[in-house]
């Protein structure tokens, strides 16, 4: 067994004329927290889709846990939890009926699911239908259903979007906690302080390519700058991204 | 197992949560049976009101069992005078006037329809005539047994409760897998649910489930409120083979809605897309009114539709004591649609709107 939780190696994705991910090839230890940063349009989500296994890339290969993602494999999919940039509920269903959903899909008991609303702070919420949910309640969910099933891989496309600062806090907290349960966490955000506090180690993307690959601190020692933001800005340029 | 249990639960809850969906699936097409077999009711019945003044021997000496016998053909009415009963004939409120001088019964009947004036002269004669006979005391030299046919012609509810009721199904299955696809899609859960270790088996065993069910509480609703005295449907022998034919009928349609559940992109354009293609086809398959009428070349075509084979085979095991003869063709032909429109859906099928 390699000790490795990602492999990925050479990753390509087109969409129409767009090259939206363009030879990614990556690699995320077992316990590690990865951050993947870049501007918008750079390529995060769909490279997170390839390797999660939502979607088939044109070249290259994703594994997890040592498992080819694609073609659809349900028992790694059993070991993996996904939050997606677009959180995506059954309608007319209440906070509570959605997460018991999704655990019933894991065998996960329903006491274990309505612990995991607790703990992101959705307990007062649980009788209140999605498309009543504020954005980041929305979004809160979505990341409890993401982790009902205690998965051993987490993968969170921006998770912090649209959450309040407490609610950042604390889901910054619950993250900390799971990974230093030996769980693997793999992120993408544009909060650059998060990134920073949180991860491990960043991957920075643009263009559908990764620039550069390392821990926070040693990208910004290499690079002589004095933050996070620096780099970024240093690595992608300062211009709008269509 | 559990999975199953939970889909359907959640479709279940997100069909009776939509309140336009009940409406849509269950009541109107329950009002529609409430109030054709109300309007309809004296339609193609052929039950005449007569008008009696003063005292008629042959009516007045009918016992109570004649009398019961006669009742789903003949009505009698008390009228006050001679003038007023042939008011109400030329109103047509009743039937018929009838009196009698000194033996000589006068019967006047309305000269705008001769089916029924028809039936009453029939009716008074017989009864004239029969008691004729018991005057002179001798036994009759001919006598009449009746037999019975399963006639053609049905009372109104016998046509209209196999009708609506599959209008009513072919609309709740159509409906329900088109807009949980496209819903699904849209909110992006399908992709979701690739993502969860289920599998596609689950997914369209719990639609498969939760519709069946839909459609046998249409069935049971609809067979309950047409059974009651009110509307008097009758049901013969072999009624029971509506359920495996309402059975394959709602997969039949449900790949009706997964074809245009694959196609469209938006909740409106299914809904829009359903509606053309539901209504009229059961306006031509004989939903709402018989279809004998239409022209040969459309009664021709209205055969290509799955739901002229679900409503005669329905009409023929509810109402005119039709069997398997009747409904194993209907079935075949309605499970023969669903495979091959599921084929054509699977085809269309998209996991995203993008
Ligand atoms: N389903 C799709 N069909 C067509 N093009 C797409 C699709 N998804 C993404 N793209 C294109 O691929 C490129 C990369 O998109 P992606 O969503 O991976 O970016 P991102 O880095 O996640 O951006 P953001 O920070 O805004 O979330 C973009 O140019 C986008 O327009
Ligand atoms: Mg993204």
């Amino acid at each position: 067994m390699t000790s490795s939780a990602i492999t990925a190696e050479g990753l390509r994705k087109r969409y129409g004329d767009v090259q939206a991910v363009d030879g990614v090839s990556f690699e995320v230890e077992a316990g590690e927290f990865y951050g993947i940063l870049g501007p918008n349009g750079a390529g995060k989500t769909t490279t997170l889709e390839i390797v999660e296994g939502l979607r088939e890339p044109d070249e290259g290969t994703a594994r997890l846990l040592g498992e080819l993602s694609w073609p659809r494999n349900t028992a790694l999919l059993r070991r993996i939890g996904v939050q997606l940039q677009a959180s995506a509920f059954f309608e007319k269903l209440t906070a509570r009926e959605q997460i018991r959903t999704f655990a019933s899909f894991y065998d996960v008991s329903d006491e274990r699911a309505d612990a995991m609303l607790e703990s992101v702070g959705l307990t007062d919420k649980a009788d209140v239908q999605d498309d009543k949910l504020s954005g980041g309640q929305a979004q809160r969910l979505s990341i409890a259903c993401a982790l009902v099933h205690d998965p051993e891989l987490v993968f969170l496309d921006e998770p912090t979007t649209g959450l309040d600062p407490q609610a950042r806090r604390n889901l910054w907290d619950l993250l900390r906690r799971i990974n230093s349960e030996g769980r693997t966490v793999v992120l993408t955000t544009h909060y650059m302080d998060e990134a920073e506090t949180l991860c491990d180690r960043v991957a920075v993307m643009d263009n559908g390519k990764i620039l550069r690959v390392g821990p926070p601190r040693e990208l910004i020692s290499d690079l002589g700058v004095d933050s996070l933001e620096d780099v970024f800005l240093e690595l992608t340029g300062r211009e709008y991204r269509e | 197992m559990r999975t199953l249990r939970s889909l359907s639960k959640v479709m279940y809850l997100g069909m009776v949560r939509d309140k336009s969906a009940v409406f849509f699936m269950l009541l109107f097409p329950l009002m529609f049976l409430l109030l054709f077999g109300a309007l309809f009711q004296s339609e193609g019945g052929t039950r005449v009101t007569v008008a009696q003044v003063g005292d008629v021997e042959v009516l007045d000496q009918l016992g109570d069992d004649q009398l019961g016998a006669l009742d789903e053909t003949l009505r009698i009415e008390r009228a006050g005078d001679r003038d007023r009963a042939l008011e109400d004939v030329r109103q047509g409120d009743v039937d018929a006037a009838i009196w009698e001088v000194d033996g000589e019964i006068e019967l006047y009947v309305s000269a705008s329809d001769p089916a029924r004036s028809g039936t009453v002269n029939g009716i008074v004669n017989g009864l004239v005539q029969e008691a004729n006979v018991a005057a002179t005391g001798q036994e009759p030299t001919y006598r009449i047994t009746a037999g019975q046919v399963e006639d053609e012609s049905l009372k109104a509810i016998q046509f209209f409760t196999p009708g609506l009721l599959g209008w009513a199904v072919a609309m709740g299955a159509s409906f329900m897998s088109a807009l949980t696809l496209v819903a699904w899609r849209k909110k992006r859960l399908l992709r979701r649910l690739w993502l969860a270790p289920i599998g596609p088996g689950q997914v369209i065993g719990a639609r498969v489930g939760v519709s069946l069910g839909l459609s046998m509480v249409q069935l049971a609703v609809f067979l309950g409120v047409a059974i009651i005295p009110f509307y008097g449907l009758r049901l013969t022998g072999n009624w029971w083979l509506s359920i495996p034919l309402i059975a394959c009928g709602t997969l039949a349609f449900m790949a009706v809605g997964l074809v245009i559940g694959a196609w469209a992109k938006t909740e409106e354009s299914a809904n829009g897309a359903l509606q053309i293609t539901i209504l009229p086809m059961a306006f031509l398959s004989g939903s709402f009114f018989p279809t004998d009428g239409m022209p040969g070349w459309l009664q021709t075509v209205s055969h290509v539709l799955p739901l002229k084979w679900l409503n005669e085979a329905m009409m023929s095991v509810l109402s005119r004591g039709g069997g398997w003869s009747d409904a194993l063709p209907a079935m075949g032909v309605l499970l023969l649609f669903a495979a091959v429109l599921t084929a054509i859906a699977a085809k269309l099928f998209r996991w995203d709107s993008a």
